[in-house]
């Protein structure tokens, strides 16, 4: 499986990728192994508040439903819409066309907390 | 640890996802349970359902001691001929919903969820005191379910069964791939197909020989996941989530299965009690109008109060929307009437429709 080195990962599967001053977020490709084929989501609004920890959404699959939680606190700045038609673009391409919100982080600093790809991969084979 | 059937292996080496289901270790996918879908409803998929259970009745007094214990009438069926129906409670409680293969009226096959292998064993075997004999021979049986438009076409190339006499709900014996088998056009996706019954030691065998021959067909090894989008799609109940116990074949909307004139079997009492006095609540198929996705045990209101609850749901593979079964009080169970499923604190909008949802082209 991919990780890609220039994201951050949570315990939860979500990456959150640097973008200037926001941060990208969606969900690694093992998330969207776990879930199998993705078939519905619910995503913030644009301008909603989120929290570190604390759900932003839903990822559901034939099977199973999914919270998301957001990686960092902060604004949702953009939504990836599109997706709402293509949920299977998250089990097709999850790091790049699968990204699910960019959030304006009120903390830019709570980023550089969370598990890079290498730390993430050891955590995953510890969960096995 | 869960039980394994003889195609644990086979199914870890082809990668697929297994997970614990009724106690056994089972694939709930391979590659994708949308691609597994399809390939069922368009051209061919097997499933290993060997985890199902079998129990058998004999002697002379077998067809009358099971059809005391069956909803279904086993005296309208003849020699060859399968039979579907529920094993009630007294008080009309399903304890199973179960087929019944009928191989002579003193030699029937009983073919039941694994989940409730031992109950209905003990129900069955228990419940008589009449003269039959009755064995679990679970453990002599492995199950696949080849299941698809292309099913027998594929098939008829492994066996000496004459596929195209077998019409549906219908058996015979005959040999796949050189092993005597119990093969039985029945199915649980709303396709044409076959289940075929083997003994464990040849399921390997008979399923590498399937999958080999297929490849003319692009078959695919199915799991669990779309077992069970397939039969929501036909609105197939399943026993655990759609029914238990304290639900009543009439609730269920298995009246068909209910045969209240056939002479006395256990249940028959209530459920004609029930009839007359009209059941409270009944199960309907239903499709959502607004976004989202309804699950087991998701409340379904109607004016803001909760009325009843969703006992099965997903996103219908073949149709893109959204359906599911609930049970709903009587007056909110006609064709087309609105109600709502609270989805995650939200209300969303549903409306019940006529099943099944998918109709085979």
């Amino acid at each position: 499986m991919n990780f890609p080195d220039d994201l951050r990962y949570t315990r939860e599967h979500e990456w959150a990728r640097r973008k200037g001053r926001n941060v990208a977020v969606g969900i690694t490709e093992y998330a969207q192994d776990q879930l199998g084929d993705v078939v519905y989501l619910e995503l913030p609004d644009l301008g909603d508040a989120v929290k570190k920890g604390e759900s932003f959404g839903v990822v559901e699959s034939t099977k199973a439903v999914s919270e998301l939680f957001a990686p960092v606190s902060g604004k949702v700045v953009e939504v990836n819409d599109p997706l709402a038609d293509a949920p299977e673009t998250i089990n097709e391409d999850p790091y790049e066309e699968g990204w699910m919100v960019v959030i304006e982080p009120s903390d830019p600093g709570e980023l550089e907390s969370l598990m890079d790809a290498k730390a993430y991969q050891a955590f995953l084979e510890e969960q096995e | 640890m869960a039980l394994r059937t003889p195609l644990y292996e086979t199914h870890r080496k082809a990668g697929a996802r297994l997970v614990e289901f009724a106690g056994w270790d089972m694939p709930v996918q391979y590659a994708g349970v949308l691609a597994e879908h399809e390939a069922v409803r368009t051209r061919v998929g097997l499933f290993d359902v060997s985890h199902m259970g079998e129990v058998v009745f004999r002697g002379p007094r077998a067809l009358e001691a099971l059809n005391r214990l069956f909803t279904n009438d086993l005296g309208r069926v003849v020699d060859g001929q399968a039979q579907y129906g529920c094993l009630c409670r007294d008080d009309g409680g399903i304890v199973d919903d179960v087929v019944v293969y009928r191989r002579a009226a003193d030699d029937l096959l009983v073919c039941v969820n694994a989940a409730n292998r031992r109950k209905d064993f003990e129900w069955l075997a228990g419940g008589t005191g009449n003269g039959a004999d009755v064995k679990d021979e679970s453990e002599a049986w492995a199950q696949l379910a080849l299941q698809g438009p292309l099913a027998a076409q594929l098939l008829q190339r492994l066996t000496n069964a004459n596929l195209s006499a077998l019409r549906s709900y219908r058996f015979a014996q005959g040999e796949v791939a050189g092993v005597p088998c119990l093969v039985a056009r029945t199915g649980y996706t709303g396709e044409d197909g076959m289940e075929i019954f083997c003994p464990p030691g040849e399921a390997v065998k008979i399923w590498d020989e399937l999958m080999e021959a297929g490849r003319h067909e692009k078959i695919v090894p199915c799991g669990l996941g779309a077992r069970d989008s397939l039969r929501l799609e036909m609105a197939y109940r399943l026993y655990g989530a759609d029914m238990d116990d304290h639900t009543t074949p009439l609730e269920a909307g298995l009246g068909w299965v209910v045969k209240l004139d056939k002479g006395d079997f256990v249940g028959r009492q209530a459920l004609i009690r029930q009839k007359d006095q009209g059941i409270g609540r009944k199960l309907v198929g239903f499709v959502l109008t607004e976004p989202g996705i309804a699950r087991h045990g998701y409340p379904a209101l109607q004016g803001g109060n909760e009325v009843g609850a969703v006992t099965s749901g997903t996103k219908s593979p073949s149709l893109g929307t959204s359906i599911g079964l609930a049970y709903l009080p009587p007056a909110l169970a006609a064709e087309g009437s609105s109600f709502a499923v609270e989805i995650r604190g939200r209300p969303v909008a549903a409306r019940a429709v006529k099943t099944p949802f998918y109709t085979r082209r």
